[in-house]
C-alpha cells in the first residue's frame, strides 16, 4: 500500500488541534504558528496530489480502503477524483489562509485555533470519503466547532445565529441520515462508487427512489443553501468571526453542491433528471431573489452573505442542467466562489477591523484612506460580478453555456436566460456597494485608519493571483474537473 | 508577419499596464513620468506593428491573415478556442485605436501633470487600449466578449478616475451598469448562436448566416441580442444615458472613449457581424431605425447644453447613430434586393467604418481642445468662456478644423464619410435620409454654437481668470496639430476603397447633387449659429423664451434619467419589488422558521405543566385513563 496521502491531509489539522490543546503554551503567537504549520503541510501535500494526479483516469485515485464495521459493511474508504481534488485544494488553501486571517485573535486563542483546525478536518473528510457512513460522520463533525466558533468569537446576535445554524444543519442531516439508511436497506452497501454503478433508479420503485433522493437532497439543499432553506446563512455569516465566515462561505457550503453531484445525481441520475425542472426553477428563483435581497442590504457583511445565495443558485442551475459542461461549470463555480467570497469576507473583516464599522451608510470614501484594501476589495468584487479574466466569469460562462445547450431538461434555455439577468443584478449590488463604501468624499472620522499590513497584503494578493490565474487559464482546473464529471454522465448516456 | 508580432499589438499595452502596476507604481512613484513614457512606447510600437499589419493585409489574398488558435477550455465535445485574425476591417480599427490612443497619451503627459494618480492613470489607459486592440483582433465571439467586458471595466475605472468626486463615482457605475444591461442581450445571443451552430468563430458564423444554415427567428433574435450589446457600448437609444455623464473622467479619457475605444466597439461589432445582420430584415431594419433616430435625438439635446463636453458627448452619440444608420441602410438595401449581396456586404462595412475612422480623429481633437480650454479657464461651462481665440490661437485653430470636419464641410474628412452614409440612406431608406439631413443642420449649428460661445466675443469668466488665460504647453499642442492634419486629410486616404466601398475623386464628389444638399444644410446651421451667437442678430434669450417647452424638453434630456433612475430603478425595483422581497425574506420565510422554533418552545412550555412531579396527580391521570379505556371498550364492543 502506498503512502496514505489523504488520511495525512485530512488528519493533520486535527493533530494540530490536539497539539495546540495539550501543549502548555499560553503564548498566542506560538499557537498561531503551530496552526499555520499544520495547515501549511496539509496544503503542500494536497498541492503535491494535484501535481501527481493522473489526468487520464476518471476513477478515484490515492485510494485508501479498509474494512471498518464489517457487520454492516462500513468501510474506511477514501479517494480523490476530478470532482473532489479541486475542492480539497480549495479547502487546504483557505484553511491555511484562515489562520492568518485570524492572526489578531488573542481571546482564548488556544481553543479558537484548535476548533478552527477540527473544522478543517471535518470538511476535508467530506470531500474525500467514498463511504456514506464515513461521509456522514465527517459531515457531522463540522457542526460542533462551528457552533462554538460562532457563539464564542462571533459578533452581534451570535448565540441566536449559532443555534440557528446548528438546528438547520441537524434537521438537514437527520433527513440525510434517514435517506442514507433507506438506501442501505435497499442496496446493501454504503460504498458510493458501487452505489453509483447499480442503476438504482430502475431497480427501486419510483416512490422509493424519489423518497431517498429528496431525503438526501434536503440535507444538501440546506447547506448550499437552496431557496427557501437559506435564512440561516445570512445570520451565521454575519455573526461569525471573519475567518469562520471565510471557511463557511468558502468551503462549507460547497459540501452541499458537492454532495448533490456525488450522491444525488451520481446514484439517482434518472430521478435527478425527472425533478430537474423543479430544482432548476428553485435555482433561478434563488439567483434572482438572492440578488434582489442583496441589493437591499445595508450591512457590509450581510450583503456579501446574501450574494452567496445568488451565486449558489448558479451552482444549482449548473448541476441540474445535467450536461457535462454545466456540471463542470458548477464545480468550477464552487471553487471560484470559494476563493472570491472568501476574499470578500477577508476584506470585509479588514475594513471592520480598521474602522469598527460595517454599516454601509456610515462608511464612505475609504479609497483615500485605505487604497490597498480598496483595490483588492474591488478586484474581488469584479470577480464576484463575473468579469472576464477572473475565475467568476469562466465558471459562470461554462454554467450558462452548458445549461443553454443541455438536452436533458426541457425549456432550460428560458431558465438560463432568466438566470443571466442575475449577472446584471450582481453588477448592480457589487458596484453600488463599492461606490458607497470606497468612493465619494473621504470622511474625517476615518482619517488615519491604517491600510492593510504586510501579512494582510500577502494573503489577499495571493488569493487575487489565484482568482486571476484560473480566470485566464481555466483549463488548469477544468481538465481535472471533467474527469470527475465523466462517470456521472455515464448514468445518462450509458 | 509572425503571429507573435500580431499578438504583440494588443499584448504590449497589457505589459505596459503590468510594468506600471507592479514595478513603477510601487518602486518608482517619485518619477511618475516614467509610467507615461512606458505607455507611449508600448502604444507607439503597437502603432508601428499595426501599420506593418496593414501593409501585409493589403498584399494578402482576400485581405486576411489567418493566425493560429489556442484551446481555452476543452470539456468533452465542447472546445472553446481563442485566437486572432487580421483582415481589412480589423487593421483599419487597429490604426484608428493605436494612433488616436498615442496622441491622447502624449497629450495626457501635459494635461495630467501633477495629478496624484498619474501612474494609475497611465496604467488604466494602457489596459484600455490593450483591451480595445484585443477586441478588434479577436476572431471569435467569446474571445471578443472577454475584451468587450475589459473595455467596459476600463471605462468604469477611468470615468471614476477621480473617485473622491461623488458624481464621478456615480457616472462610472452608471456607465458600467447600462452597458452591462446591453451585454445581457449580447451574452444571450452568443449562447443562442452557439446552441444552433456549435461555434463561436465569427468567420464560420458569417458563412452559416449567408448560406442560410441559420436563419429565421433564431437569427433575428441573435442579431438583436448582439445589437443590444452594441447599442449599450455605442450609447444608442434607449441605452444612451450613460455617455453624457461619462465626462466626469479626465478629458483625455473622454477623447479616447468617444473616438477610438469603448463607443467604437459597438459599431465595430455590428460591422464585424454584418453578414449576420444583413441576413435578417427585421434585425437590420432595427439597426437602421435606431441609428437614424439616435442621430437626430442626441443632436437635439446637443443644441442646448451649456457644458462644452456635454455638447460633444451628445455629438458623439449622434455621430455613432450615423454610423449605425450607414450600416443599417446598406443592410436594408441588401435585404430588399436593391444591391447585390457581395457588393452590399463590403459597402455596408465601408460606409459605417469609414465614418468611424474620420470621426475618431476630429472627435478626439474636439475633446482635446475642450481639455485645453478648461486647462486655461478651469471650467467646462461655456457661459464663463468667450474670446479665447486670442489667448489660445492654436487651440482655436485646431478646434475650428475639427468642427468644420464634424459639420461635413468639403473637403475635410467628415465630408467624405458622411456623404457615404447620406447616399446610402437616400438610396435605400429615404425616410431615414430626411432625419439624417436635418441632423446635418443641427450638427453644424451646435458645434458652431460652441465655437462662437467659446472662442468668439469677449471673455465672460472671472476677472482674475482673464489674466491667467494661456495657451496650453507644446506637449498638448503637438498631438492636437497632428490630429488636426488627420481631420483634414483622413477622408482622402483610400480607407473606403480598402474596405470595399466606392471611391470618389477630389472634385468629382461636388458634381453630385446630394453633396450640395448636405453642404447647404450644414452651411445653414453654421449661419444660424453665427446669427444667434456670433453676430447676435437674434437674441438667444428671447428664442429660448419663445420655444420654452422645447428648450426644457431638450435641456432636461427628455427626462430619461429621471425615468430610468428615479422611477424604474429606485421606485419600481430597489424600493419597490426588491423591498417587498426583502420584507418577504425577513418576515415570511425567516418568520416561518422562527415561528416553528417558537411554536416548539410554546408547546414545550404548556406540556411541561403536566409534569408536576406529584404522585397524586399522576395517579389521578392513570385512573382517568383506565376509566376512559374501559368506557371505550364498552361503547365500541
Amino acid at each position: 500500500m502506498s503512502f496514505p496521502y489523504l488520511s495525512t491531509i485530512i488528519f493533520l489539522p486535527v493533530i494540530g488541534a490536539i497539539v495546540i490543546a495539550l501543549l502548555p503554551w499560553a503564548n498566542p503567537r506560538r499557537i498561531k504558528l503551530t496552526a499555520a504549520a499544520f495547515t501549511a503541510v496539509s496544503f503542500v501535500l494536497s498541492l503535491a496530489l494535484f501535481v501527481m494526479f493522473d489526468r487520464s483516469l476518471t476513477s478515484p485515485q490515492f485510494v485508501e480502503q479498509a474494512s471498518w464495521i464489517p457487520a454492516i459493511n462500513v468501510q474506511y474508504f477514501l479517494g480523490l477524483d476530478g470532482l473532489s481534488l479541486p475542492l480539497l485544494l480549495l479547502t487546504t488553501l483557505l484553511g491555511f489562509i484562515a489562520v492568518f486571517v485570524s492572526w489578531k485573535i488573542d481571546i482564548r486563542a488556544k481553543e479558537y485555533f484548535a476548533w478552527l483546525l477540527v473544522l478543517e478536518t471535518g470538511i476535508l473528510g467530506v470531500f474525500c470519503s467514498l463511504d456514506l457512513v464515513l461521509f456522514f460522520i465527517f459531515w457531522e463533525v463540522e457542526i460542533i466547532p462551528m457552533y462554538l466558533l460562532i457563539s464564542i468569537w462571533g459578533t452581534g446576535r451570535k448565540e441566536y445565529s449559532a443555534m440557528k445554524f446548528v438546528l438547520y444543519t441537524l434537521t438537514g442531516s437527520a433527513m440525510m441520515l434517514a435517506g442514507i439508511l433507506l438506501l442501505y436497506f435497499q442496496a446493501g452497501t454504503f460504498n458510493m462508487v458501487t452505489l453509483a454503478g447499480l442503476g438504482l433508479d430502475s431497480i427501486l420503485s419510483s416512490l422509493m427512489a424519489t423518497a431517498i433522493f429528496f431525503l438526501i437532497f434536503i440535507g444538501y439543499a440546506v447547506k448550499l443553501p437552496v431557496f427557501p432553506f437559506h435564512t440561516w446563512l445570512p445570520d451565521a455569516h454575519t455573526d461569525a468571526p471573519t475567518a469562520v465566515s471565510l471557511i463557511l462561505a468558502g468551503v462549507l457550503i460547497k459540501m452541499g453542491g458537492y454532495g448533490m453531484l456525488r450522491v444525488c445525481v451520481s446514484i439517482f441520475p434518472e430521478t435527478a433528471q425527472h425533478y430537474a425542472p423543479l430544482l432548476i426553477a428553485l435555482a433561478v428563483i434563488g439567483i434572482l431573489y438572492g440578488a434582489a435581497v442583496t441589493l437591499r442590504q445595508t450591512d457590509l457583511k450581510r450583503l456579501i452573505a446574501y450574494s452567496s445565495i445568488s451565486h449558489m443558485g448558479f451552482v444549482l442551475l449548473g448541476i441540474f442542467a445535467l450536461s457535462q459542461v454545466s456540471m463542470a461549470g458548477a464545480t468550477l463555480q464552487m471553487v471560484s466562489h470559494g476563493l472570491v467570497t472568501g476574499l470578500l469576507f477577508a476584506m470585509v473583516g479588514l475594513v471592520y477591523e480598521k474602522t469598527h464599522e460595517r454599516s454601509i451608510p456610515k462608511l464612505g470614501g475609504l479609497a483615500r484612506q485605505m487604497p490597498i484594501i480598496a483595490v483588492v476589495f474591488s478586484v474581488a468584487g469584479l470577480a464576484a460580478l463575473g468579469l472576464p479574466s477572473t475565475s467568476g466569469f469562466a465558471a459562470e460562462f461554462l454554467i450558462f453555456l452548458g445549461s443553454f445547450n443541455s438536452t436533458m431538461v426541457p425549456g432550460i434555455q428560458v431558465y438560463t436566460i432568466v438566470g443571466i439577468l442575475g449577472v446584471v443584478l450582481g453588477a448592480g449590488y457589487i458596484l453600488w456597494m463599492l461606490k458607497r463604501v470606497f468612493y465619494g468624499a473621504p470622511k474625517e472620522q476615518y482619517d488615519g485608519v491604517p491600510d492593510a499590513d504586510r501579512r494582510e497584503k500577502i494573503y489577499t494578493f495571493a488569493l487575487v493571483a489565484v482568482i486571476m490565474f484560473i480566470g485566464i487559464y481555466p483549463r488548469i482546473l477544468t481538465d481535472i474537473i471533467k474527469l470527475g464529471i465523466q462517470p456521472i454522465l455515464g448514468g445518462f448516456y450509458g | 508577419m509572425p503571429a507573435e508580432l500580431v499578438l504583440a499589438i494588443f499584448l504590449l499595452p497589457f505589459f505596459s499596464f503590468a510594468i506600471i502596476s507592479f514595478v513603477l507604481r510601487p518602486f518608482f512613484n517619485h518619477r511618475p513620468l516614467l509610467s507615461g513614457y512606458v505607455t507611449i512606447a508600448a502604444i507607439g510600437i503597437s502603432l508601428v506593428l499595426s501599420i506593418w499589419a496593414l501593409i501585409e493585409v493589403s498584399g494578402a489574398p482576400h485581405h486576411i491573415l489567418q493566425m493560429p488558435d489556442y484551446e481555452w477550455v476543452v470539456i468533452g465535445d465542447t472546445v472553446i478556442r481563442i485566437g486572432v485574425t487580421v483582415d481589412a476591417l480589423a487593421v483599419v480599427m487597429l490604426i484608428v485605436v493605436t494612433s488616436v490612443s498615442l496622441m491622447v497619451q502624449i497629450y495626457s503627459l501635459g494635461y495630467m501633470k501633477g495629478d496624484g494618480g498619474f501612474c494609475r492613470y497611465f496604467a488604466f489607459m494602457s489596459l484600455f487600449t490593450g483591451s480595445m486592440l484585443g477586441l478588434v483582433l479577436a476572431d471569435n465571439l467569446l474571445f471578443l466578449f472577454l475584451f468587450w467586458e475589459g473595455v467596459g471595466l476600463c471605462s468604469y475605472l477611468l470615468i471614476g478616475f477621480w473617485f473622491h468626486k461623488p458624481e464621478a463615482a456615480r457616472a462610472a457605475m452608471k456607465a458600467f451598469l447600462v452597458t452591462r444591461l446591453g451585454d445581457f442581450g449580447f451574452l444571450a445571443a452568443i449562447l443562442l448562436l452557439y446552441a444552433k451552430t456549435g461555434t463561436f468563430d465569427i468567420g464560420e458564423l458569417q458563412n452559416l448566416a449567408l448560406t442560410g444554415a441559420i436563419g429565421g427567428t433564431v437569427l433575428t433574435w441573435a442579431a438583436i441580442g448582439v445589437f443590444s450589446g452594441a447599442a449599450g457600448k455605442s450609447a444608442q437609444f434607449p441605452l444612451h444615458t450613460w455617455l453624457p455623464d461619462a465626462m466626469e473622467g479626465p478629458t483625455p479619457v473622454s477623447a479616447l472613449i468617444h473616438a477610438a475605444t469603448m463607443v467604437a466597439a459597438g459599431v465595430y461589432l455590428v460591422a464585424r457581424m454584418f453578414p449576420v445582420f444583413a441576413s435578417s430584415t427585421t434585425a437590420i431594419t432595427t439597426v437602421a431605425i435606431i441609428g437614424g433616430f439616435t442621430a437626430i435625438f442626441a443632436a437635439s439635446m446637443g443644441l442646448v447644453m451649456n457644458d462644452i463636453k456635454r455638447v460633444l458627448a451628445y455629438s458623439t452619440i449622434s455621430q455613432l447613430g450615423y454610423m449605425m444608420l450607414g450600416l443599417g441602410t446598406v443592410g436594408v438595401g441588401i435585404s430588399t434586393g436593391y444591391i447585390s449581396l457581395e457588393h452590399g456586404l463590403a459597402l455596408g462595412v465601408a460606409v459605417g467604418i469609414f465614418h468611424l475612422f474620420t470621426h475618431a480623429f476630429f472627435k478626439s481633437l474636439l475633446f482635446l481642445g475642450a481639455g485645453s480650454v478648461s486647462h486655461a479657464t478651469g471650467t467646462f461651462d461655456m457661459r464663463e468662456m468667450g474670446g479665447l481665440r486670442k489667448a489660445m490661437p492654436w487651440t482655436f485653430f485646431t478646434f475650428l478644423i475639427a468642427s468644420l470636419s464634424l459639420a461635413g464641410i468639403w473637403p475635410l474628412a467628415g465630408f467624405w464619410s458622411k456623404e457615404g452614409i447620406l447616399a446610402a440612406s437616400f438610396h435605400y431608406v429615404p425616410v431615414l435620409f430626411y432625419l439624417a439631413i436635418i441632423t446635418v443642420f443641427m450638427t453644424a449649428f451646435y458645434i458652431f454654437r460652441v465655437i462662437f460661445l467659446t472662442f468668439g466675443g469677449e471673455y465672460r469668466g472671472t476677472d482674475q481668470g482673464s489674466h491667467g488665460l494661456h495657451e496650453s504647453p507644446v506637449v498638448m499642442l503637438v498631438p492636437m496639430v497632428i490630429l488636426a492634419i488627420l481631420a483634414v486629410v483622413a477622408g482622402l486616404l483610400p480607407i473606403n476603397e480598402f474596405l470595399g466601398g466606392e471611391s470618389h475623386s477630389f472634385f468629382g464628389a461636388l458634381s453630385h447633387p446630394l453633396a450640395w444638399v448636405s453642404l447647404v444644410w450644414a452651411g445653414g446651421g453654421i449661419f444660424l449659429a453665427y446669427a444667434i451667437y456670433g453676430a447676435k442678430w437674434l437674441s438667444a434669450a428671447s428664442l429660448r423664451q419663445r420655444f420654452a417647452p422645447i428648450h426644457t424638453l431638450f435641456s432636461r434630456k427628455y427626462w430619461f434619467d429621471e425615468l430610468y433612475e428615479n422611477l424604474f430603478l429606485m421606485r419600481l425595483l430597489v424600493n419597490g419589488i426588491f423591498a417587498a422581497l426583502h420584507w418577504f425574506d425577513d418576515h415570511i420565510i425567516d418568520g416561518a422558521v422562527n415561528g416553528i422554533a417558537g411554536g416548539t418552545v410554546a408547546v414545550g412550555t404548556v406540556v411541561r405543566r403536566l409534569e408536576t412531579g406529584q404522585l397524586q396527580a399522576y395517579g389521578l391521570a392513570i385512573f382517568v385513563g383506565i376509566l376512559a379505556i374501559v368506557a371505550c371498550v364498552f361503547i365500541f364492543s
